[in-house]
């Protein structure tokens, strides 16, 4: 046997909940640059099944927050990102992406109208750059301050609703992508109704002195138990949600990801603040016209894992696509993936073949989500 | 502390060998390797009849993550493979001495089993790896 996990060598940081991680016994590898969770003692596939059926808390304080002030800030964060800011109501929350010139996707985002400023979540692996992106083009509008000195918890699953309730009667108010200041165990939080599972939960925001009280509070809750990343990653890929840096990057533009839900027709050609972000030509270009390949979702006939990298063959042979995240769902109890195919291949049911060490297997074109997603709209 | 039967020899590459005593020997992955990889998902055997070298790929084992070569730790010929791990991979992890095997091998060199540590080598050769 080979390719265990890397040991934790090179100077790498710690989140608050460092720690507890240990103390829950949390196999720790390196991950963006932190040391964090792959998984506890009961293993990915029960920490998957554990956030399916009742509650998992994940940490995920790796992440970049990031607050914008100013009262030309969301006017300005519009120039940067081909998603409607503006009209983004009080307590809403937005999923947006940083595009570059070519319409490349430079990272996916989360925008929050906090009131008297934007709160902005961006990918841990992407922070430094994304706070220098928008350093340089924001300056000059807004204060940009990276709030190093907060956690971020992540509590998901089907009875974190009635966990959170319990915590604090108010988030009962809360519905999907919506946000309220909340006091949890003491501790004052920003806490939206959001997350990267497919099922109802909350990410929190907390001060990193009361994170590790946050935290040991809601896994008092027996529906609650510690959830890593190796699991986080097995939910959203059955979740349909893409992963930067593997499934969108900045040669994939919103278009071909299948994200063009995320751009409203308010940016988009005829709408009032049409284009006015990088890339808009290209990306305004392939809504009018189309593309030449897509993002989509991959379901393999059998029950071998196809995972990122393998490539795709329509049946004459020829590469038509590439797998960008794959691996078993545990949920849907077999393999998905999903990956770029050539838009002739596109279409649901597209039989293919992905080839898994140097072998074709049958693979169809599938549609995502995976598994049916439980957000609450109230 | 895994579980390492003293029967039982053991490669660097944290496959085991159990000697049948009739030239034939049955091959596995160990406690310690099952609990490092995490819940298998999948398991690729090689093919009865195929020829297998010590010390190259063999077969595959995936687990949620990730997928992990596995290395013949003898030489010869592969005479059955484990087919109740096609629909049940968990067995690797919840038996990975007994009903997890993986494939078992009429081998061509019984000195390759010499080659392999014994369970007190392989203990240290775990501590080892861990530092």
């Amino acid at each position: 046997m080979s390719e265990f996990a890397p040991p934790v060598k090179e100077r790498l940081l710690r989140t608050p909940l460092y720690d507890l991680h240990l103390e829950l016994g949390g196999k720790m590898v390196p991950f963006a640059g932190y040391e964090m969770p792959v998984h506890y003692p009961s293993g990915i596939l029960k920490e998957h099944q554990q956030t399916r059926n009742l509650a998992g808390l994940f940490d995920v304080s790796h992440m970049g927050q990031v607050k914008l002030s100013g009262s030309r800030a969301a006017a300005a964060m519009e120039g940067i990102v081909p998603v409607d800011v503006i009209d983004l109501a009080v307590n809403c929350q937005r999923y947006a992406l940083f595009t570059n010139d070519d319409g490349g996707i430079l990272d996916d985002l989360m925008i929050t109208n906090a009131g008297g400023h934007l709160f902005v979540v961006v990918n841990a692996a992407c922070k430094e750059q994304d706070i220098a992106h928008m350093r340089r083009h924001l300056s000059g509008d807004c204060d940009i301050e990276p709030l190093n000195d907060r956690a971020l918890l992540a509590l998901q699953g089907p009875a974190a609703g009635e966990v959170m309730a319990s915590l604090a009667p108010e988030s009962r108010r809360l519905v999907f992508m919506t946000a309220a200041r909340l006091s949890l165990a003491g501790a004052d939080c920003f806490v939206t109704r959001s997350g990267y599972t497919g099922e109802d939960g909350f990410e929190i925001s907390v001060a990193a002195d009361r994170a590790e009280a946050v935290a040991r509070e809601l896994l008092a809750y027996e529906q609650v138990a510690p959830v890593g990343l190796g699991a986080r990653d097995s939910l959203r890929l059955e979740a349909g949600l893409c992963l930067y840096g593997h499934d969108i990057d900045g040669s994939t533009t919103p278009v071909e990801a299948s994200l063009l839900w995320a751009i409203q027709k308010v940016r988009r050609a005829g709408g009032a603040r049409e284009a006015g972000f990088p890339g808009a030509d290209v990306i305004l270009e392939q809504i009018a016209t189309g593309v030449s390949r897509r993002r989509v979702g991959i379901r393999p006939q059998s029950k071998l894992p196809v995972r990122e990298g393998s490539e795709l063959l329509d049946s004459a042979g020829n590469r038509v696509g590439t797998v960008t995240s794959g691996g078993f769902g545990p949920t849907v109890g077999a393999p998905v993936a999903m990956g770029y195919v050539d838009i002739a291949h596109s279409k649901l049911d597209t039989g293919l073949q992905a080839i898994v060490r140097g072998k074709p297997h049958p693979v169809r074109v599938a549609k995502t989500p995976f598994v049916e997603q439980h957000y609450y709209r109230g | 502390m895994s579980n390492i039967p003293t029967e039982l020899k053991y490669a660097k590459s944290h496959e085991w060998v159990r000697d049948e005593g009739d030239g034939t020997v049955f091959v596995g992955i160990t406690d310690h390797a099952q609990e490092q990889l995490g819940d298998l998902v999948f398991v690729e055997l090689p093919e009865v009849g195929e020829t297998l070298t010590a010390g190259s790929e063999c077969a595959v084992v995936e687990s949620v993550k990730a997928a992990s070569d596995i290395y013949s730790p003898v030489s010869g010929e592969v005479v059955a493979v484990n087919q109740t791990l096609e629909d049940a991979p968990e067995t690797v992890n919840e038996d990975a001495y007994g009903d997890g095997w993986l494939f078992r091998v009429e081998i061509s060199d019984e000195s390759d089993i010499d080659e392999l540590m014994d369970a007190d080598a392989y203990a240290g050769f775990i501590e080892s790896e861990a530092h």
